[in-house]
């Protein structure tokens, strides 16, 4: 086997097809392109069956019942809708609402809209050096208006995963709904709704190998039954909380996609975690201050973030994406560098770690899935290392390093 | 992140004249700006005759592939020049060079910092070992 022309390692933004999830959709654009509302035809019995199978497909993954799955456009929406509509619907209940500074601009920027129109007020729990809130901090956090509790189950830039299952017996004591953001750990981590009790739960087709744009929210009917404000009026669809005509090829699709991560999950995960730790390995044992972002252990199978002292992380995916160095294969992945970014503000997510900008400018977030070899990883970390000298050659920061000038007291006071 | 230029990526493959002159040699200026907190740093060094003309520069850039290469341009852009004309050198004569889009203007700004600290450098150093001598003269263009 040959090393391919591009290689993807940012299984976090979004993950490929698999060809068996595209199968399983094909006939759904083609012969049974039925409305799943249409009462009166075989075209509309079809595309109902082929739903309700994908609920039952999905409640599995998670130890739910498919009745409590509402699908919609993503994760994006499914955050929005937990919060937004949980939010308006208990407003006689309370309005506080504890959430944590590393979650996606998903749940964050839906929380900071509430709070501009004056319908929630929120605690933004600051996490540990490895991205962990605790249950404590929760505990601490909560008042007699805190109606809902949101806390990712893994957060999509340094994997960290979180303690769902402390925070959720909490919740259950205290009498407060809590819906978890399970995006990056939905079918790659074993999850129950009930063991971790947790409310609502929001995920999304296109990280595990399913189609983009198509996503759901699980939501508990039962001990107790939570009841949501839609976001969307129309025809009524989902037991009315999210009205639409439903895109009957995706849900199919996130369906088979659920379905394959939950059979294969446990051989999936222990190969994908062999070949990330294999590819940290391959470029530490050649790079001196390589510093892993995140929590050691208790993180996604696939994350690998890495800071790269001395050198910035957009020359970085300049010298591996295929923008220079000629006819080399591609590596596709991400930083969480300022100069990446249209803002010029390294990643909130590295910052609320307390990672120094210095560093938070350096980093490097490599994930892997399923269908990354090892070959690529020996070959992404052969280019990784080479880069990196390259780079590191090219930096006074790591020049003076090394002549043994304090970085910290050179720069300070330095205006910026 | 956007698509690059040709010439960003050139200068950014095969940048020009990396690297620093020895620390004691006193007809060389250097310059030192950014902050690693603001993810980009550059050392731009020029060497400089008794005729003040930069005979040669050697820079290092800790940043994105626009600094790379707006500090490696700039070592080719300041040989053989006087003093003066130096210190002159604007970023727009950069932003041309390299087409860099709006976000990377700071990129060239910052290599114009460069120039201009490693020529106040220079010009320090130049003073205080021409001191004695270096003053009468502006006193008399001063007056
Ligand atoms: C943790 C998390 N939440 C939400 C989202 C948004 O998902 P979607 O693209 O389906 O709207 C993502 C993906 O970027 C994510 O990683
Ligand atoms: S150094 Fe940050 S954008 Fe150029």
């Amino acid at each position: 086997m040959s090393v391919p022309k591009r290689i993807y390692m940012d299984n976090h933004a979004t993950t490929p097809m698999d060809p068996r999830v595209l199968e399983a959709m094909l006939p759904y654009f083609r012969e049974h392109f039925g409305n799943a509302a249409s009462r009166n035809h075989a075209f509309g019995w079809e595309a109902e069956t082929a739903v309700d199978q994908a609920r039952e497909q999905i409640a599995e993954v998670i130890g739910g019942k498919a009745k409590e799955i509402i699908f919609l456009s993503g994760a994006t929406e499914s955050d929005n809708l937990a919060i937004k509509g949980v939010v308006e619907f208990y407003k006689d209940k309370g309005n506080h609402v504890i959430t944590a500074a590393t979650e996606h601009k998903a749940v964050l920027d839906t929380c900071k809209a509430l709070e501009r129109k004056k319908l929630a007020t929120v605690t933004y729990l600051p996490v540990d050096q490895q991205g962990r809130v605790s249950a404590d901090q929760v505990r601490e956090a909560i008042t007699d208006k805190t109606i809902l509790i949101s806390i990712m189950v893994a957060n999509n830039e340094i994997g960290t995963i979180q303690p769902i299952a402390e925070i959720g017996k909490l919740a259950k004591e205290k009498g407060i709904l809590f819906h978890t953001d399970a995006t990056q750990g939905f079918g790659k981590l074993p999850l129950d709704v009930n063991e971790l009790g947790v409310d609502l739960v929001s995920g999304t087709g296109h990280k595990i190998y399913g189609p983009k744009g198509c996503g759901f929210l699980w939501v508990r009917s039962k001990g107790p039954r939570v009841r949501l404000t839609a976001q969307m009026d129309g025809g009524g669809h989902e037991r009315g909380m999210r009205s639409g005509t439903l895109n009957v090829p995706g849900i199919v699709g996130l369906g088979a996609a659920a379905q394959i991560a939950k059979a294969e999950m446990a051989t999936e995960s222990a190969r994908v975690i062999a070949l990330r730790d294999r590819l940290h390995r391959l470029i530490t044992d050649e790079l001196d201050e390589v510093y892993l972002n995140g929590h050691p252990t208790e993180r996604l199978p696939g994350n690998l973030n890495l800071s790269f002292a001395y050198i910035e992380g957009e020359s970085m995916l300049m010298g591996l994406n295929g923008s220079s160095h000629g006819d080399l294969p591609a590596i596709a992945v991400s930083s969480g560098s300022a100069c990446t970014s249209a803002t010029l503000e390294p990643s909130y997510v590295l910052k609320a770690l307390g990672v120094g900008d210095e560093l938070a400018h350096t980093s490097i977030r490599f994930g892997l899935g399923r269908f990354n070899t090892q070959e690529e990883v020996d070959y992404v970390a052969g280019r990784v290392v080479s880069e990196v000298k390259r780079l590191r050659e090219l930096s006074p920061l790591y020049e003076m390093a090394k002549e043994g000038i304090d970085l910290k007291q050179y720069f300070a006071g330095v205006q910026h | 992140m956007a698509e690059y230029s040709p010439k960003v990526i050139d200068h950014y493959s095969n940048p020009r004249n990396v690297g620093s002159f020895g620390k004691d040699e006193d007809n060389v200026g250097t310059g030192i700006v950014g902050a690693p907190e603001c993810g980009d740093v550059m050392k731009l060094q020029l060497k400089i005759n008794d005729d003040g003309i930069v005979e040669d520069a050697k820079f290092k850039t800790f940043g994105c592939g626009s600094a790379i290469a707006s500090s490696s341009y700039v070592t080719e852009l300041v040989k053989g020049k006087s003093v003066a004309e130096v210190a002159q050198i604007k970023n727009s004569v950069i932003v041309e060079e390299l087409s860099l889009p709006p976000v990377k203007i700071h990129c060239s700004v910052l290599a114009e910092d460069a120039i201009k600290a490693a020529v106040k450098d220079w010009q320090e150093r130049h003073d205080a070992k021409t001191g004695a001598a270096a003053k009468p003269k502006d006193d008399t263009a001063a007056a």
